[in-house]
């Protein structure tokens, strides 16, 4: 099943063409990595998923994405409720400057939710699939940003499941923490994995390898090669893909 | 001159400056306090802080002082009732809501606001706000609702500038992910980026009161002045400024050494009033 449906996707900066043509099937309940060197368009790419190019001033999409068949960008499409849907976590970790309750209560309030009783029960199970209920549950009034940067990042994947959204996207997630905290956090990833479709940007060719079921590489805003992971990794079929996962630049 | 010759000369240039006015503010304290405590000494304190009498040329004069310590409480808190929410609201449309455009018109508008001598405010409220106040209320139209209303746009400046400083200071993670969570523009800006800035708002607030608490050429024109502890905000009152402005001109002996001794208690409030707003500022950098 796909999940998203990318058709001849061209965006823009202002007159600079970050991403070229691209096509692209994201399945459901996958881990799909995107790679590529630096500036290659990755997050950008991330970013056309959920509408967060919105907030760029002067950036333009041309072509389609469609969520479930149907156009992300049409004119009646509610991008609140996109959001609702394709949760995000942030290369930076960025808890709110609030309760570690709150920060988890957020996006249900925002929806909606003002019984207390179900809070408590949206907060204690988000956490508890955030893998990181056992850390926080005596101190979830404790100011968020009074842990530690790796269980920052799991409160903030806690609070993007907070609002049972159906996609997850994740720019570099742990590229910011030490090596604990990303073996928890891969690990997390791969439990999600049941009930999420998740899209993920790294640099770490090793984390693409353990964590992805595809890989998409990306080459100065184009999509040169999109396949399993293992065939990536094993036999890619471009030329600047090998170059790449071997090391020879980027 | 040499480099480093050039060096030591600047370097004396910038610790004389220091110097001059950390000796400034020694002789402030000096002159206020050794003219001030002998007379609340002999006066008593708290016959001078909490009596409700002033009345110099009575004979024995009594010179309590709370009628103007309540009138400058009044005058400040109506200035903050009235300036704070005003204040803290274009803070926010001028840092999140408002076009580049506007921006342009608004902000020099608001500098050139905190630019303006306070005279002319008091000149602008007494030809303007007093006689609106005098129609509905009755009366001269002097007094606290009126001195409140001066200083609370008076005060705006102050609140605006720097609570829309802390407001632009806030990270744009904050804003990104409450977008990304699918919370409206609106719902961020008032849930999360307000609520993170609080401790630059909080400080822009005590700036403003102690902005508020000593202002004085513009109060004496609106607030009516009279020497008595504030009964109705429809009332005129007088502040311990403006206590001090009236009288000191013709003020001899004890009288005189009693405006000096009202000064040093305006002192003493102004030092607790900076006091609070370093110990805010520190708290919100841990
Ligand atoms: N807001 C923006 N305005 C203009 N150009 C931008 C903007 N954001 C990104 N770009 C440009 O678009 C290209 C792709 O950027 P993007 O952030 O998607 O790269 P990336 O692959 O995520 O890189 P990195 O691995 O360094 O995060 C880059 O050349 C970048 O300079
Ligand atoms: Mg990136």
């Amino acid at each position: 099943m796909n999940k998203f449906v990318i058709k001849n996707m061209n965006l823009y900066y202002d007159d600079f063409h970050a991403l070229k043509n691209i096509n692209m099937n994201i399945h459901e309940k996958k881990i799909t990595a995107l790679i590529g060197p630096s500036g290659c368009g990755k997050s950008t790419l991330l970013k056309s998923l959920n509408r967060m190019n919105d907030l760029v001033e002067k950036c333009t999409i041309k072509g389609d994405i469609l969520l479930d068949s149907e156009d992300i960008y049409a004119e009646n499409s509610d991008v609140n409720l996109l959001r609702k849907r394709v949760g995000m976590v942030f290369q930076k970790p960025n808890p709110f400057p609030m309760s570690i309750y709150d920060n988890i209560a957020y996006g249900p309030r925002t929806h909606g939710v003002k019984n207390k009783s179900k809070l408590d029960e949206i907060v204690e199970k988000s956490l508890k699939s955030a893998a990181i209920w056992d850390e926080v549950k005596n101190d979830l009034k404790k100011n968020a940003l009074r842990i530690s940067g790796g269980q920052q990042q799991r409160i903030c994947i806690a609070r993007a499941l907070a609002i049972e959204p159906e996609v997850l996207l994740m720019d570099e997630p742990t590229s910011a923490l030490d090596p604990i905290s990303t073996t928890k956090i891969e690990e997390l990833i791969q439990e999600l994995k049941k009930d999420y479709t998740i899209v993920i940007v790294t640099h770490n060719m090793q984390q693409a390898t353990r964590i992805s079921d595809k890989t998409a590489f990306l080459l100065n805003g184009e999509l040169i090669e999109y396949d399993k992971t293992v065939n990536i990794f094993s036999v890619p079929k471009d030329k600047r893909t090998e170059d790449y996962i071997t090391g020879r630049f980027g | 001159m040499s480099s480093k010759s050039f060096e030591y000369f600047m370097k004396g240039v910038f610790l004389i400056s220091a110097v001059i006015s950390v000796v400034a503010i020694i002789l402030i304290c000096l002159f206020i306090f050794t003219g001030g405590i002998p007379f609340i000494q002999e006066y008593g304190l708290k016959h001078f802080l909490l009596g409700t009498e002033w009345k110099p040329s009575n004979t024995p004069p009594s010179f309590g002082i709370l009628p103007m310590i309540m009138g400058s409480i009044y005058v400040t808190i109506g200035a903050i009732i009235i300036g704070v929410p005003i204040g803290v609201l274009t803070a926010v449309y001028l840092s999140k809501f408002c076009n580049n455009k506007l921006y342009k018109l608004l902000k020099p508008g608001i500098n050139l606001m905190a630019g303006i001598p306070s005279i002319v405010y008091g000149f602008f409220a007494l030809v303007v706000i007093v006689p609106i106040i005098r129609d509905i209320f009755g009366g001269t139209g002097m007094n606290i609702l009126t001195a409140s209303i001066l200083l609370g746009i008076i005060i705006l400046p102050t609140v605006i500038s720097m609570s829309e400083a802390s407001l632009k200071a806030v990270p744009e993670g904050y804003y990104k992910g409450s977008i990304a969570l699918g919370a409206t523009h609106e719902r961020t800006i008032m849930s999360v980026i307000l609520p993170a800035a609080k401790s630059g708002v909080l400080s822009s607030i005590i700036l403003g009161i102690g902005r508020a608490i000593g202002e004085t050429m513009a109060v004496i024109l609106v607030a009516g002045n009279q020497a008595r502890m504030p009964a109705r905000i429809t009332k005129g009152i007088r502040t311990l400024t403006t206590n001090i402005v009236i009288e000191m001109a013709y003020a001899a002996d004890e009288h005189r050494e009693a405006l000096i001794a009202t000064a040093a208690v305006l002192f003493i409030f102004i030092l607790i009033i900076n006091g609070t707003f370093l110990i805010v500022r520190r708290r919100s950098k841990n």
